[in-house]
């Protein structure tokens, strides 16, 4: 093994046996852990898509009832929502390589790390147990009334969506400290990575965002148990009041989703382009815009809830602005691309994918910011592909390409980039066969939700079930490749991209204490003329 | 760094820090944090207390007579005690003085049990006369506000998760304690003492602005 001062010895094989990576506090191994389980949920929330878009083949009863549907649907979105796209990204990839970034040899809180794992973990068995007892129904946004009155277990998933908030707000604390305390040596704040702020913005939205929904969440079960009124009418309470808790985290989470995954873009196109990032600080600061207004938005949720026509206008306008920052990182990236070497590998190819689909999913976003048509399209397919576009299209892409630029470094093996291409041919097209249809379907006014459509929908619906299977094809391909890349892999070299961040300074995979010698950062993260 | 212990060669810190004061001052920073999100926490249940106070300010009204404003007034000034004692225990670990550590955590136990026992009392009291959360709600002296029911969902919340606060601070103390009279702490190290100090004095904060609100202002 080349370029190996250990004798072989990595995070990996240090310690050997189950019980050294339940109770590892080493940042590496809680990042494998979390991308294990995330990818397991990703697994079951994808089959329940599979499963939605099954029924939804044809119009009328095709293949559960309609309660089962709504169950099928609200288990799709719970655990697509809290158990993988908000943990995923941050949880996954920014514990395993956010020290190694900032030259650290783990996190501020390396025992809090660990218990903010089993933390998230014990709300996710508990979001999930509700399965055996009494399925849920209300969808992922548990409005009340519904809420309260479903005999369905409700109280179950609550509970566990508030233990899960707590995972996160422990994660996001623990980044923040790390990104002020812990950086190497010369690593001054202009010289962090892309990906270091935007996971830094995304604690702080994390953090501050995530204790409303946590206690609102409480109180439904409250409300369940003892009722405690506060957003029943039958008691004199305000559902409307829940919306607003609701969205004020609900909206930052959307955020929370997407930040992540822009810095990865930040990362990757730089390294995969062999030039240095158009516009560090533009995109640096766009990500603090970003997060900034995140928290001003969330009535843009609630246009038809009965919410003032003041209040109307001004979420209306404030959420206009979020196309402001946003358009800056796209210009940036695109900028970057300009004459840049370009290679086009796996990572490179889901960055393109993520701008794509991130920038319809962007653009659709103002047609609902957008008063007027905002009345006309609330409630319909359009509103769902506009946020698998920015979810999906934005955190899913993102992830993927974060996936194959660090697979590498996690793995130490480097996985066939023919399979790989396939897979992603196959994903980005199945995306945008399932999800573009929607938008046509939801402007001609197919509500969302329901199990039932009227024929004429059928043949826009049939073609985004056949892209949904298309996707999961894709998908079980990828996970094939990766695990024969794991098992029978080459072996990965420390830097297979040439890339200048601290990651990459070290064997892949890392040995289990970062950084023998401790470095100091005498150039930029982009700067590739200088760093080889 | 003012505030950071003097460092000490031989005090134990973990690998990842480059010394004992670089611990202190991430440790003091991940408190900080947690304190920040805490008040996000409480912040649905000020804001539901507002809007209802606004749609109904007579029901509101009414219904804070039903609460004896000196009960309430006995428990601040219990916990502003605590919050003292609590000082004092982290002067004592700052300057060595086990004594003063020891006797200072037992003094801030003692009261915030005394502020849990008045609120046991204020508690029963309200449920003799049915006072409730809405639902459960059967007092009947307030029949021409309807929304005073509201209120008390409000006040039970509110000092219910502030009581569950005081218990988590008491754990933590009880445990602070223990290793304080193991002589653990000295001008060297008293990162948890700094610690649960300021959590309890978070916790004293929130209850100034709980006592105003649901005693006096109605």
């Amino acid at each position: 093994m080349a370029h190996t001062s250990h004798d072989g010895e990595n995070y990996l094989n240090h310690e050997k046996g189950l019980w050294s990576w339940l109770s590892t506090i080493d940042h590496k191994r809680i990042g494998v852990m979390y991308l294990f389980t995330v990818l397991v949920f990703f697994f079951i929330g994808g089959v329940a898509a599979m499963l939605v878009r099954a029924e939804l083949f044809r119009p009328g009863l095709t293949l559960m009832t309609a309660d089962t549907y709504n169950k099928m649907f609200t288990y799709h979105g719970t655990i697509m929502v809290f158990m993988v796209v908000i943990p995923l990204i941050p949880s996954a990839f920014g514990n395993f390589v956010l020290p190694m970034m900032l030259g650290a040899k783990d996190v501020a809180f390396p025992k809090l790390n660990l218990a903010s794992y089993y933390v998230w973990l014990a709300g996710a068995l508990v979001a999930t147990a509700s399965l055996v007892v009494n399925q849920l129904d209300t969808g992922w946004t548990f409005y009340t009334p519904y809420s309260i009155r479903t005999s369905t277990s409700a109280s179950w998933v609550l509970l566990g969506a508030f233990i899960m908030g707590f995972g996160g707000i422990f994660t996001s604390l623990n980044f923040i400290a790390t990104i002020h305390k812990l950086r190497a040596p010369g690593l001054t704040w202009g010289r962090l990575p892309l990906f270091v702020w935007a996971s830094y913005a995304t604690a702080i939205v994390q953090l501050l965002a995530t204790p409303v929904l946590a206690l609102t969440l409480f109180l439904v079960v409250l409300e369940r148990s003892t009722g405690i009124g506060i957003f029943d009418p039958k008691l004199g309470g305000d559902p409307v009041l829940f919306q607003h808790f609701f969205w004020f985290y609900s909206h930052p989470a959307v955020y929370i989703m997407a930040l992540p995954a822009m810095g990865i873009i930040s990362e990757v196109i730089p390294v995969h382009a062999r030039k240095q990032v158009f516009g560090y600080w533009a995109i640096a600061l766009a990500t603090f815009g970003i997060a900034l207004v995140a928290f001003v938005v969330w009535g843009h949720h609630m246009f038809v809830s009965g919410q003032s026509e003041l209040a109307n206008f001004l979420f209306s306008l404030i959420t206009m602005f979020v196309a402001v920052p946003t358009g800056v990182k796209v210009f940036s990236w695109v900028a970057t691309l300009y004459k840049g070497d370009l290679h086009f590998r796996m990572p490179l190819l889901y960055a393109f994918a993520f701008i794509f689909v991130f920038t319809i999913g962007g653009l659709t976003g103002v047609f609902l910011a957008a008063l007027g048509s905002n009345v006309h399209l609330t409630d319909t397919y359009f509103v769902v592909a506009h946020f698998h576009y920015v979810m999906v299209g934005g955190t899913i892409m993102g992830m993927l390409a974060g996936l194959h630029h660090w697979f590498p470094k996690m793995s130490g093996r480097m996985y066939s980039e023919g399979w790989a291409r396939v897979s992603w041919f196959l994903v980005f097209m199945g995306f945008n066969i399932t999800f573009f249809p929607q938008f046509i379907v939801g402007s001609q006014g197919m509500p969302r939700r329901y199990y039932d459509y009227v024929p004429e929908f059928t043949t826009l619906n049939q073609i985004s079930s056949v892209g949904a299977w298309i996707i999961g094809v894709g998908f079980v391909l990828m996970a094939l490749y990766l695990l024969h890349a794991l098992f029978r892999g080459a072996k990965a070299p420390p830097n297979p991209w040439g890339a200048a961040t601290l990651e990459w300074a070290q064997d892949s995979p890392p040995p289990f204490h970062n950084f023998d010698k401790d470095p100091v950062v005498t150039h930029g993260p982009y700067d590739y003329r200088t760093s080889h | 760094m003012a505030h950071a212990p003097a460092m000490d060669g031989n005090r134990q810190y973990a690998h990842h820090f480059l010394s004992a004061d670089h611990e202190f001052e991430t440790s003091k920073q991940g408190i900080w944090l947690f304190l920040l999100q805490e008040v996000l926490f409480f912040s649905p249940l000020f804001v539901a207390y507002y809007v209802f106070r606004g749609l109904h300010p007579a029901d509101w009204h009414a219904a804070a007579q039903l609460l004896d404003w000196r009960m309430g007034a006995l428990n601040t000034v219990i916990l502003i005690c605590s919050s003292l004692t609590m000082a004092l225990a982290v002067h004592g670990a700052q300057t060595s003085n086990k004594k003063k550590l020891v006797v200072n955590l037992i003094l801030t136990l003692g009261l915030a049990c005394g502020f849990l026992v008045v609120k046991y009392f204020e508690y029963t009291h309200k449920f003799h006369m049915g006072i409730y959360p809405a639902g459960a709600f059967t007092y009947e002296g307030l029949g021409q506000y309807p929304a005073a029911k509201l209120y008390f969902s409000i006040y039970y919340a509110m000092t219910g998760l502030h009581g569950i606060h005081v218990l988590g601070g008491m754990a933590v103390m009880l445990w602070v304690l223990k290793r304080a009279m193991r002589g653990e702490f000295n001008a060297h190290y008293y990162t948890p003492v700094e610690m649960t100090g300021l959590y309890w004095h978070f916790v004293d904060l929130v209850w100034i602005y709980l006592f105003p609100i649901l005693y006096l202002l109605g």
